[in-house]
C-alpha cells in the first residue's frame, strides 16, 4: 500500500472519538462522522462516574479490573476532565452484611484500593448522609466530564490529521463484491463545522475499512448491509440537583438496584439510575415515576434530597450487547463488557468491524483493542500511545494557578475557567478586549465562548457542551440571548436567530422533569424574560405583515431636542 | 435613600396590640401598590406590607395591557377592543373593560414619567433582543424609540455589556421591516469600569456625572460618552442606548446626551436588574407615601387567624410574630415569580391563606413540550368571584373579606398575551376600590 489506509469511524461518542485519536496517532488516515454534535448519543447522557470498578467487584470482576486500570490512566492523561472525588459504598442497617463483605473482598481481588470506615467517619466526610448508615467502603471513584473528554479526544485526532465531521449522518454502507468499501453520508450543512442554514449535501466517502462505533445504534448500521447486530438498548434516568449535596460519590452497597448512586458533578449532584430495556434508542417513554423514584429512594441515603431543588432530568440508553446464545431476560443481567465483532469472520462481509457494549470509563481500552485489530488487518506495526500522551488541555496541569493571576480572573470564575480549559487556558483567555462573564451560573467568560464558537461554528448547543454555558441553575434563562450575541458578527442575524431558538428549545427539553418548586418559579421567570421582555415567542421579524403606521408613533407633544443649530456643530465638544 | 428599606412605622416587637388599618394590602408589587393607592384615594386608611423586592426588578418597565389574544392573534393595535372577547376566567373579564380604563387613568395620574396615555393604540417598542413588542405605556425614556416613528435610528452597544449587541439588534429590527434605517455601533464606555461592572454602577456614574479618565484627561462621563457616540453618528435623529442611563437623574441625563448629540435619546428596555422597572417601583412607592398609607417592607406575612373571615395576620420579623388586623385584606403576593404561588411535587398552592389553586393532577400536564407552547403553569393562580374574592373549588368565597389582585390570579398567561402589568394594575385598582368601599 502506498499511502496510509483510510478508515471511516462512525459515531462521535467516547468510543468513536477514542478510536479516531488512537488510529490517527498511529498514522492512519481517519474520517470520523457523527450524525449530531459530538456526544450526541449515550456519551452525552450518562452519569459522569469514573468507575473505580467497585460497582462490578462482585458481579463482573473482569469489568472491574478494566475499570480500575483505566481509572488510573484517565487520571493521568485527562486530568482536566476528571475530579477525584473518591467514592463510598454505604450500608444501611437493612442491607446485607454478607454482601458488604463480598464487596470488600471483591475489590481486593480486583486490585481496587478499598477501606472500611465507620458510619461516623463516613458522616464526617459527608455530613448529609443519613444518621443510621452503619458503615461504608471507600474506593477511588471519581467524576468525569464526558463533553470535555470527547472534545479533547477529537481535538487530538484532528491534530494528528483526522477529519471530524459532525452533523453528518451515515445513510448507507457502500458494499462491493462482498466487502464494505465506504459510507454514504448526508451532511446537515456542508462539510466542516456546522453553520445554520447552510445547505448540506450527500457525500460518498470511500475507505479501506469502516469502524462502526455507534453504540445503541449499531444494529441500524448493521441493517444497512443486512447484518444482525443484537444490541439491546437499556434506558436509565438521571436527575440533576441544583447544588452538591455530597462531594463524594455515594453508592448503596446492595446487589443490583435502581436509584443507588449519587455523583457530584461540577456544581451539581446527579442521582441515578434505572435499567430498563427499550426498543428504539431515540424514542422511549420518559416518566415522572422514574424521577420520583430517584428522590424517594436516594433520600434513604441523603435525607435532605427530599426537599432539595432539582434542575432537570435526562435519560440515556446503554448500548448493551449480548452474544446471541445467552438470552438474559433482565437487562441488569446483561454483561457490561464490550465486544468486537469482526464481520468478516462473523458474517463473511469484509471491510468492517463493530464495537458494542462497554462503558465510558473503558473507552480508551476499547479504542486500543479496535485500533490493534484495524492495524492488524493492514499489517501495520504501530504502538498504541493513548495511555501515555496527555490529551490537549491536560498536558501540564500544575501551571493553572499562575494563569489565574495572569488573566486577572476573579475566583471562582477564574478557577472554573482554568479548570475547564486546563493547559489551553493561556491560549484561550489571552484576548485584547474586555472579557465579561456571559454565563453567570457556570462562570463562563466571553473568551471561552468565542473559543468554542471557533471550534463548533454557529451551533450554540455545541458551544454549550464545550463550555457548560447555560447549564447551571437558571438553565439559560439569563444567558441564551447573550450566547447568541456572541455569535454576531461572525454569523449574520438570521443564522444567529436560528441558533438562539434552537438553544432555547434544547434548554427547555430537559427541565420538564424538574418543574416544581424553585425550578418551576425559575421556568416562569425564564419564560417571562424570553416571551414578555423580548417577545421571542411572537417575533415580528418572522411575520412580515406588520402595519407599522397602525401603531402608536409617540405623543405629539414630545419635546424634540434635534434643532438645527445643535445638530450643526454635532452638539458635543468633540476633538 | 436605600431602595429596600422603607419601614415607616416601627411596630412593637412584642406582639401585644395588633397594628390596625381599614385595608391591609399584602404584597408591594404593581398589583399591591395600585390596590393600596386605589383604596387610599377612595378614602380608606391603608397599610401595605411586603416581603421582598417585587417582580418589577425583573420586568422591563413597560406596561402592557394586551398585545396578543390567548389564541396568539396579534400584535393587537387596540387592546381595549379585544378585552370583551376574552374567556370568562380571564381577570380582565372579571373586572370589565371600563374598570381597566379607570385603572389606567389612575396609573397615568400617579406616574408622570410614562407615555402612551394619548391614545388607545398599542406602541411597538424595540427590545434588547432586537424584537419588537406591543405595549400600552412606556417610560418617557423609551418614547423616542418607537418603531412607528419613521426617523432613522442609531443603536449604541457597549463592549462589555453582554446583554445587548447593538449591531445584531439593528439587523433584527430591519428583518422585522421597520419603516426607518437602523444601524448599530459598539463602543467602550469611557473610563475603566471592570468588564463585569453592574448596570447600577454605570447608572450611578451617569447620575453623578462623575469624572472619568480618557486618554489621561479627566472628563465628566456624560460629555465623554456623547463624544464617543457622536463620532459614529451619521445623521440619525434618534440614538438608542441600553437602559443604563441613570437611576435618580434619568431625564436629565437623557436630555444632556440628546443636546450634545443633536438627536433624541432613548433607552432600550433590558433584563434584570431592570432600571426602568425599579424606577417605576420608586414612583409608585412615592405616590403611595404621599397618599398617606402606612408601608412596611422586608418581612413576610406568615400566618393568619380566622375562618370565614380573616381576623388578623401575622408578620414574621426576627423570629417574632407581629399581628396586623384590618377590616378588609388584599392578597397581592405575585405569581410563581413573586412567590405568591408555590408548588412541590404534589401540587400547586397559595402559601399564605392556602386559597385553592386549580391545577392538573399530573405535573407533566403543567407544561407543553415546546418552549413557547401552551403552558398551564403560566396560568396558575387563584380563581375568584366577580368581586375578586378567591374562591374554593366549589366556587364559594374562601374568606368574605379577602380579595386578590395581580399575578397571584390565575387564568391568564401574561407572558404570551403581553398583559402582565395591565392585569396587575386593573385588578389591583378594582380590589383596592372595592375593599375601601366595604371597609367604610
Ligand atoms: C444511564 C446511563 C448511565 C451511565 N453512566 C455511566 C457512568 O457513570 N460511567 C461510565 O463509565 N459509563 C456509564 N454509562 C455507559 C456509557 O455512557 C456508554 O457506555 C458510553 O458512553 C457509550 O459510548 P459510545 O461512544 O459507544 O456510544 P454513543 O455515545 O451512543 O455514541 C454513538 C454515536 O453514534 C452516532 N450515530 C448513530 N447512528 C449514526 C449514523 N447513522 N451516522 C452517524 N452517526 C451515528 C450517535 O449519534 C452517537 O453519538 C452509562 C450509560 C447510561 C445509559
Ligand atoms: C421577567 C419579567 C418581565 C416582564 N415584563 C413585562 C413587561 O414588559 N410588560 C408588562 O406589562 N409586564 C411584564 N411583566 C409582568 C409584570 O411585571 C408582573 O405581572 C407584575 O409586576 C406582577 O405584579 P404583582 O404585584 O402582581 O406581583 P409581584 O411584583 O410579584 O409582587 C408581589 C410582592 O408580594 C411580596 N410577597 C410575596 N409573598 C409575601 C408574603 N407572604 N408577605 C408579604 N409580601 C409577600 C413579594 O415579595 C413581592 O414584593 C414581566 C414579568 C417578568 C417576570
Amino acid at each position: 500500500m502506498t499511502s496510509a489506509p483510510h478508515i471511516a469511524v462512525i459515531g462521535g461518542g467516547s468510543t468513536g472519538t477514542g478510536i479516531a485519536r488512537d488510529l490517527a496517532m498511529r498514522g492512519l488516515d481517519v474520517t470520523l462522522v457523527e450524525q449530531g454534535n459530538l456526544t450526541h448519543g449515550t456519551t452525552g447522557r450518562m452519569h459522569g462516574l469514573l468507575h473505580s470498578g467497585g460497582r462490578y467487584a462482585v458481579s463482573d470482576q473482569a469489568s472491574a479490573e478494566e475499570c480500575i486500570e483505566e481509572n488510573r490512566v484517565l487520571r493521568d492523561i485527562a486530568s482536566h476532565c476528571v475530579e477525584m472525588t473518591g467514592g463510598l459504598f454505604v450500608k444501611r442497617p437493612e442491607d446485607s452484611e454478607e454482601y458488604f463483605q463480598k464487596k470488600l473482598s471483591g475489590c481486593e481481588a480486583c486490585g481496587i484500593p478499598a477501606e472500611v470506615i465507620s458510619g461516623e467517619e463516613a458522616r464526617k466526610m459527608e455530613p448529609h448522609l443519613a444518621t443510621d448508615i452503619d458503615k461504608a467502603i471507600s474506593v477511588p471513584d471519581g467524576a468525569v466530564d464526558p463533553f470535555r473528554l470527547v472534545v479533547a479526544n477529537a481535538a487530538s485526532a484532528q491534530e494528528h490529521g483526522a477529519r471530524i465531521e459532525t452533523h453528518s449522518k451515515v445513510t448507507d454502507l457502500l458494499v462491493e463484491d462482498g466487502e464494505v468499501v465506504g459510507v454514504e453520508v448526508e451532511h446537515d450543512s456542508g462539510t466542516g463545522e456546522r453553520v445554520h442554514g447552510r445547505t448540506g449535501g450527500t457525500e460518498e466517502i470511500r475507505t479501506d475499512y469502516v469502524v462502526n462505533a455507534t453504540g445503541a445504534w449499531a444494529g441500524r448500521i448493521g441493517d444497512m448491509a443486512g447484518l444482525d447486530i443484537e444490541v439491546r438498548p437499556s434506558k436509565g434516568v438521571m436527575t440533576i440537583m441544583n447544588v452538591r449535596q455530597v462531594d463524594t460519590v455515594i453508592n448503596r452497597c446492595k446487589p443490583k438496584g435502581d436509584a443507588d448512586i449519587i455523583v457530584p458533578h461540577e456544581t451539581t449532584a446527579i442521582l441515578g439510575t434505572t435499567d430498563e430495556e427499550v426498543d428504539d434508542p431515540e424514542d422511549y417513554p420518559e416518566k415522572q415515576w422514574e424521577v420520583d423514584m430517584m428522590i424517594d429512594t436516594l433520600k434513604e441515603l441523603v435525607p435532605m434530597l427530599d426537599e432539595a431543588r432539582t434542575i432537570r432530568s435526562f435519560w440515556g440508553v446503554r448500548p448493551l450487547y449480548e452474544p446471541p446464545d445467552v438470552g438474559s431476560d433482565d437487562p441488569t443481567d446483561i454483561t457490561r463488557d464490550y465486544f468486537l465483532l469482526d464481520h468478516e469472520e462473523r458474517d463473511s462481509l469484509g471491510g468492517m468491524v463493530s464495537i458494542v457494549g462497554g462503558k465510558f470509563t473503558t473507552y480508551r481500552m476499547m479504542g486500543e483493542e479496535i485500533s490493534d485489530h484495524v492495524c492488524g488487518k493492514f499489517g501495520i506495526d504501530a504502538d498504541c500511545r493513548t495511555a501515555d500522551v496527555p490529551l490537549p488541555g491536560s498536558e501540564d496541569f500544575t501551571v493553572l494557578r499562575d494563569y489565574m493571576d495572569e488573566f486577572g480572573l476573579q475566583s471562582p470564575i477564574g478557577r472554573r475557567s482554568v479548570e475547564r480549559l486546563g493547559s489551553r487556558a493561556e491560549e484561550v483567555l489571552q484576548t485584547d478586549g474586555p472579557n465579561p462573564v456571559v454565563c453567570g451560573c457556570e462562570g463562563v467568560t466571553r473568551a471561552e465562548i468565542q473559543d468554542a464558537i471557533e471550534g463548533s461554528g454557529s451551533d450554540l448547543n455545541a458551544v454549550r457542551l464545550r463550555t457548560r454555558a447555560s447549564m447551571g441553575n437558571c438553565q439559560g434563562g439569563f444567558c441564551c440571548h447573550r450566547m447568541a450575541n456572541e455569535l454576531h458578527t461572525e454569523y449574520d442575524e438570521s443564522t444567529t436567530r436560528a441558533a438562539w431558538d434552537e438553544l432555547l428549545q434544547e434548554r427547555w427539553k430537559g427541565q420538564r422533569h424538574a418543574l416544581w418548586g424553585e425550578q418551576l418559579s425559575q421556568a416562569m421567570l425564564n419564560y417571562a424574560l424570553q416571551a414578555t421582555t423580548q417577545n421571542r415567542d411572537n417575533d415580528p421579524a418572522e411575520d412580515d405583515s406588520i402595519d407599522f403606521a397602525a401603531f402608536d408613533s409617540g405623543p405629539e407633544d414630545v419635546e424634540v431636542v434635534s434643532d438645527a443649530s445643535v445638530a450643526a456643530d454635532g452638539g458635543y465638544d468633540g476633538n | 435613600m436605600s431602595r429596600w428599606c422603607r419601614t415607616r412605622a416601627s411596630p412593637p416587637t412584642e406582639g401585644t396590640m395588633a397594628i390596625e388599618s381599614e385595608v391591609l394590602v399584602i404584597g408591594g408589587g404593581l398589583g399591591g401598590l395600585t390596590s393600596a393607592l386605589a383604596a387610599a384615594r377612595a378614602g380608606a386608611d391603608v397599610r401595605l406590607v411586603s416581603y421582598k423586592q417585587s417582580t418589577l426588578r425583573n420586568a422591563s418597565g413597560l406596561v402592557d395591557i394586551l398585545g396578543y389574544t390567548p389564541d396568539g392573534d396579534g400584535p393587537l393595535t387596540d387592546p381595549y377592543a379585544a378585552i370583551p372577547a376574552l374567556p370568562a376566567a380571564h381577570p380582565y373579564s372579571t373586572v370589565g373593560v371600563s374598570t381597566v380604563r379607570d385603572a389606567m387613568a389612575l396609573f397615568d395620574d400617579v406616574v408622570p414619567d410614562y407615555r402612551g396615555s394619548h391614545t388607545d393604540t398599542n406602541a411597538l417598542v424595540p427590545t434588547h433582543g432586537g424584537t419588537l413588542k406591543p405595549t400600552a405605556r412606556y417610560p418617557a425614556g423609551a418614547s423616542a424609540g418607537l418603531a412607528s416613528d419613521e426617523r432613522d435610528v442609531l443603536l449604541v452597544g457597549l463592549e462589555s455589556m453582554v446583554d445587548f449587541d447593538a449591531d445584531r439588534a439593528a439587523e433584527h429590527l430591519e428583518a422585522a421591516g421597520v419603516p426607518f434605517d437602523v444601524r448599530g455601533v459598539t463602543t467602550s464606555f469611557p473610563g475603566d469600569l471592570r468588564a463585569d461592572a453592574k448596570i447600577t454602577r454605570y447608572a450611578k456614574l451617569l447620575d453623578t456625572d462623575g469624572e472619568v479618565s480618557v486618554k489621561g484627561r479627566k472628563r465628566p462621563v456624560r460629555a465623554a460618552l456623547a463624544e464617543r457616540v457622536g463620532r459614529g453618528l451619521a445623521g440619525e435623529q434618534r440614538v438608542g442606548f441600553p437602559a443604563i442611563l441613570g437611576d435618580d437623574n434619568a431625564t436629565e441625563i437623557r436630555e444632556e446626551l440628546g443636546d450634545r448629540l443633536g438627536a433624541d435619546v432613548f433607552e432600550v428596555p433590558m433584563g434584570p436588574p431592570s432600571l426602568p422597572g425599579l424606577r417605576l417601583e420608586d414612583a409608585l412607592f412615592d405616590a403611595l407615601r404621599r397618599a398617606g398609607a402606612s408601608i412596611e417592607t422586608g418581612n413576610p406575612v406568615a400566618e393568619f387567624d380566622g375562618d370565614d373571615r380573616i381576623e388578623q395576620v401575622y408578620i414574621e420579623k426576627n423570629g417574632a410574630k407581629i399581628p396586623n388586623s384590618a377590616d378588609q385584606y388584599v392578597l397581592a403576593t405575585g405569581g410563581l415569580v413573586g412567590k405568591g404561588v408555590e408548588s412541590d411535587r404534589g401540587g400547586v398552592y397559595e402559601p399564605v391563606f392556602d386559597c385553592h389553586v386549580p391545577h392538573a393532577e399530573d405535573r407533566y400536564d403543567w407544561f407543553d413540550t415546546d418552549v413557547f407552547g401552551d403552558h398551564e403553569f403560566a396560568r396558575f393562580g387563584v380563581q375568584t368571584d366577580d368581586d375578586l374574592r378567591p374562591t374554593q373549588a366549589d366556587g364559594s368565597a374562601e374568606f368574605e373579606n379577602l380579595r386578590a389582585a395581580g399575578a397571584v390570579l390565575g387564568g391568564y398567561d401574561f407572558a404570551a398575551e403581553k398583559s402582565g402589568s395591565g392585569v396587575s394594575i386593573a385588578t389591583g385598582y378594582a380590589a383596592g376600590r372595592s375593599a375601601a368601599q366595604e371597609a367604610q
